[in-house]
């Protein structure tokens, strides 16, 4: 008895007997000859000129491995580093629940052999609404970034008006990505804050019948958040434009959900909320507006509603107001809509459940209690100035000028004491970031290395 | 009943996992924590606040349900089983997806702390494993496709074609053709999300009908054509599985105008190391990393979009490039033609290093052998089906198939008055997936399966024989298919609610606000 040895275990019918038995079915002597439709100028000559296969498990798991072996994870350093992906603890049940097959592997199905999908996507939705205060969040998008963009394409829809007023700083990435998705239909007018807060006098000089939305994020680009969100909403709303706020959800247990102060749509990144950071390759965005058609209509998304079905006391589920979609309506539909997601949505969904109110509370208090020791400790350090307010919520910014010392040479020379202090934003100005994974070991740690560093005590 | 077992039946005695588990909400029970968060140090509590100032902080918690560990683990353990996912059917039905094997070394390989818990901005020096493989995997595509320059960052297909868009749109822009060249010329069986990108990109769309051969002729094109074209969008094979044998035509029509072409990949499986977007002369194409290159497709995302072009448009690709230079890997920010960031850092790193990991495992050969055995199965289904009466594969049959069929139950209808959504309703019955989402619909009582190379011969047959056991079904006991699904996890759903803003409910509370009388029901059990 004989084994061929050409047989790959993720192909089955390459092995030669099975071949040759499907080839006879068909009537033809080689697969070559099911190619017939593609001339042979368009053939590849030979074979793609790849490196050798690992063929058998034991030798790729090895080789990839030892790639990945050269990279340091953030658990062996101390990382303050954010500005866009966070280090947040994630729960070990969200990672049991994401990696099960079942859900891993699942894709398009119907609402009934599908059902979990569908369940564990609308209680994502309904969770992330207990968390904004409002009644309509979308399945994820694929990041906050485009959440943003696809939030003021939306504003530029409903109000029929092109202008975007930028009001608070604005992560510089998401600023690219937003601009670029919008540049045939958004113009975007910045206008700087004033005292770390929105300028209500400069922008109250630029609302007129062409802004559509007054944008800001909270917490902002540098960890600040916004204490005026009432009195944008009402100025926007009386200039008939909208208020399009982006939050990060993780903090909302302990920050009033901008929905209560008027804003018209809520986007985010969900990151935050049980997914790992992955190189920055773990995001998904949100979106969320009020139960009102105006506004419900122009999501992009899919949103999986309740269903009743034949049978009492049983849920169905299915794709409310699908004629919205790309799916159905091709370049008339909203946007685009696709795969996404959907996981990361389940993630922050056993994520929120684990977490309950108390929760979402707590870690809040801790990200505060934690961010102002630092902002505090820091401060202590002669040559560096925090830009400190009551308002910071995660990040905020250190200031190195009066030092002498270039940010890039501090960042530096922390990196050989193995701390990643923060995200270089300017030649003297770095963005720090604590979660809960930072300890008050690890502040004052960062604390003493700076003052090696820059200096002594103030 | 004694030993021996009797021989099983032909068909699967299936039935779903139905657990009845209510809405989360329903089952919380106050006081209950499902986990605990870390303390706030003695000495940090002395020395700050923890609370935000008055004007900005949340008075009342969020109304989360509050459940203990064990009981959410269950809870969305339950949820998990009442899926289908690929691990466990024969997943062909869902064509245009590429439902294949990812393979589960692969999954254990990325869940590693120097993968998972690596953040986008740290020393570089320390991320040189991550950023290698995407180099290697940037080099590999560029072999794949035959194109010069390949960027990651996409988590999508639909996300990459948008990314080819805006490229698009930079390079006219560029050449001081942005404001001429406003259309874009598509076929309606390329994916939709290419229409559907090039019109919020600002394009005008102009899309393309099949002639009897199953594609546009070379004469359509050139009806349409013109100096203000920008691009072509188009999908080959597209979701019929025919491949257009003129596609360079086409593409060479294009370029004498001044226009790109740009190949939608989506459908790259069956056509792996056979011919590429090189060899037809296109400008752009994308890959879907979830499709033809393993990665799972995770309830729909992440996945992970791959975009190739020529060395010309190298330059507007999105920010940052990873190169290599003398064996270090390093990340290029300084590109001032680049249509920016469409999507934060590097794309998704997990399946960047899932799908590197695939192709390793296959090379070359490995590749063609892929592409190879997805035709096989592809043209072993299709003259299986045909066999089915009621059965049909609309457009001409000159050529076999390459990856997938869109076939049709229209005569089966027109005998029965059983469509091809009831039909699929009944597949579920046995275990296996039945696609009926077949935008757009042009072939009547569409169908589509795609067999990928990843399922037997024998597990070809059982979907076959499925399918042909409900096509009986529907001359013989029509009511049994009418008021399918019967072993599901549910039951046929009563879909008005979901196009009425009155009664539609997207979430928990507004389903609650809506329908008062659940909210008196859920006080009354509290």
């Amino acid at each position: 008895m004989s084994f061929p040895n050409s047989t790959h275990p993720y192909i089955p019918n390459s092995d030669p007997e099975t071949k040759k038995s499907m080839l006879d079915f068909l009537g033809v002597k080689t697969v070559d000859d099911l190619y017939s439709a593609i001339p042979s100028a368009l053939r590849v000559e030979g074979t793609l000129q790849l490196p050798s296969a690992f063929k058998d498990e034991q030798s790729l798991a090895k080789h990839v491995i030892s790639i990945l072996k050269k990279n340091t994870p953030q658990s062996s350093r101390v990382s303050f580093l954010g500005a866009g992906t966070y280090n947040h603890y994630v729960p070990a049940v969200v990672d049991e629940v994401i990696n099960r097959s079942e859900f891993l592997t699942a894709y398009a199905g119907d609402p009934y052999e599908d059902h979990g999908r569908f369940q564990a996507l609308f209680e994502y939705e309904s969770l992330m609404a207990e968390l904004v205060n409002m009644d309509v969040v979308n399945v994820p998008t694929y990041d906050g970034m485009q959440a943003a963009a696809t939030s003021l394409a939306m504003a530029q829809r409903i109000t029929r008006r092109k202008k975007i007023l930028v009001v608070t700083e604005i992560n510089p990435d998401k600023f690219s990505k937003v601009s670029n998705y919008n540049q045939t239909r958004l113009e975007f007018v910045n206008i700087p804050t004033k005292d770390m807060q929105p300028d209500t006098n400069a922008i109250k000089n630029e609302l007129n019948s062409e802004v559509a939305a007054i944008w800001l994020d909270t917490p902002n680009y540098f960890g600040t958040l916004c204490a005026n969100i009432e009195q944008l909403a009402k100025m926007a709303h009386q200039n008939g434009s909208l208020l399009v706020v982006g939050v990060d959800p993780i903090s909302l247990g302990v920050l009033q959900s901008p929905a209560e102060c008027g804003a018209d749509i809520i986007n985010g990144d969900i990151q935050s909320l049980g997914i790992h950071s992955w190189f920055g390759g773990g995001h998904g965005g949100f979106i969320a507006v009020n139960d009102d058609p105006k506004f419900v209509m122009e999501l992009p998304s899919r949103l999986f509603g309740l269903e009743s079905t034949a049978v009492p006391g049983e849920y169905g589920f299915g794709d409310v107001a699908y004629e919205r979609t790309s799916f159905a309506l091709r370049e008339e539909g909203k946007e685009w809509v696709g795969t996404a997601a959907a996981l990361w949505g389940i993630a922050a969904a056993v994520f929120l459940s684990l977490m309950g109110p108390r929760g979402m509370v707590d870690i809040g208090e801790t990200i505060i209690a934690r961010t102002r020791y630092a902002m505090q400790k820091l401060g202590e350090i002669s040559g560096l100035n925090v830009l400190n307010s009551p308002l910071q919520f995660r990040e905020f910014v250190i200031d190195l000028t009066l030092s002498g010392k270039s940010a890039l040479d501090v960042i530096n020379q922390c990196r050989s004491r193995n701390i990643e202090p923060g995200v270089r934003i300017s030649d003297s100005k770095i963005l720090v970031c604590v979660t809960e994974m930072n300890s008050e070991t690890d502040i004052n740690n960062l604390h003493d290395a700076l003052i090696e560093i820059i200096g002594g005590r103030k | 009943m004694t030993l021996p077992v009797a021989k099983k039946p032909t068909l699967r005695r299936f039935q779903q996992a139905k657990w009845d588990e209510p809405i989360i909400f329903e089952l919380s029970k106050k006081g209950e924590r499902g986990v605990l968060v870390s303390e706030i140090e003695p000495n940090i509590l002395n020395s700050v606040s923890k609370e935000l100032p008055a004007e900005v902080r949340r008075e009342v918690p969020p109304a989360l349900p509050e459940l203990g560990q064990m009981r959410v683990l269950k809870h969305f353990l339950r949820l998990s089983q009442e899926n289908l996912g690929a691990d466990l059917n024969v997943d062909i039905g869902q064509g245009t997806c590429t439902m294949k094997y990812s393979p589960k070394i692969n999954d254990q390989i990325i869940r590693r702390e120097e993968l998972y818990d690596l953040h986008p901005l740290q020393d570089p020096e320390t991320a040189q494993g991550a950023l290698q493989i995407i180099w290697e995997m940037q080099e590999l595509l560029k072999e794949i496709s035959g194109l010069d320059a390949v960027s990651l960052q996409t988590s999508s297909g639909s996300s990459a074609i948008w990314s080819n868009i805006a490229t698009i749109r930079a390079y006219f822009a560029d050449i001081g053709e942005g404001e001429t060249r406003d259309e874009v010329i598509t076929t309606i069986f390329s994916h939709p999300s290419n229409a559907a990108a090039a019109k919020t990109a600002g394009y005008k769309v102009i899309t393309l009908h099949p002639g009897e051969k199953g594609y546009p002729t070379l004469e359509q094109y050139k009806s349409v054509i013109s100096n203000r074209t920008a691009a072509l969008l188009i999908t080959n094979p597209e979701d019929t599985g025919i491949f257009n044998p003129e596609i360079k035509e086409i593409v060479d029509l294009f370029h004498s105008y001044g226009a790109l072409a740009s190949y939608d990949q989506a459908n790259a499986n069956g056509i792996l190391g056979i011919t590429r977007a090189k060899e037809a002369g296109f400008d752009l194409c994308h890959f879907n990393l979830h499709k033809t290159f393993s990665t799972p497709h995770a309830c729909g995302g992440p996945g992970g979009g791959a975009s190739c072009v020529t060395k010309k448009l190298e330059k507007y690709l999105p920010k940052p490039h990873v190169i290599k230079n003398q064996n270090k890997f390093l990340i290029e920010e300084d590109l001032p033609l680049s249509i920016g960031k469409v999507s934060p850092f590097y794309g998704v790193l997990p399946n960047i290093v899932r799908a590197y990991a695939w192709i390793m495992s296959l090379g070359g050969e490995g590749l063609r052998e892929v592409a190879e055995g997805a035709v096989l199965n592809n043209n072993y289904l299709l003259k299986n089906i045909l066999e089915i009466p009621g059965a049909s594969a609309p457009y001409t049959n000159q050529h076999p198939r390459i990856e997938q069929v869109r076939y049709s139950w229209n005569e089966l209808y027109e005998k029965t008055g059983i469509t091809s959504e009831e039909i699929g309703l009944r597949v579920l019955d046995y275990g296996m997936h039945y696609w009926t989402s077949h935008h757009p619909f042009i072939v009547p009582q569409p169908f589509t399966l795609e067999p990928t190379e990843s399922y037997s011969r024998e597990e070809l047959d059982e979907y076959i024989n499925v399918l042909r056991s409900v096509a009986t079904e529907a001359r013989e006991n029509p009511t049994m298919v009418k008021t399918a699904p019967h072993n599901q996890v549910v039951h046929q759903t009563e879909h008005a609610d979901l196009d009425d803003p009155a009664r539609w409910a997207i979430t928990w509370r507004a389903y609650l606000r809506k329908y008062p009388e659940v909210k008196e029901r859920m006080r009354n059990v509290k």
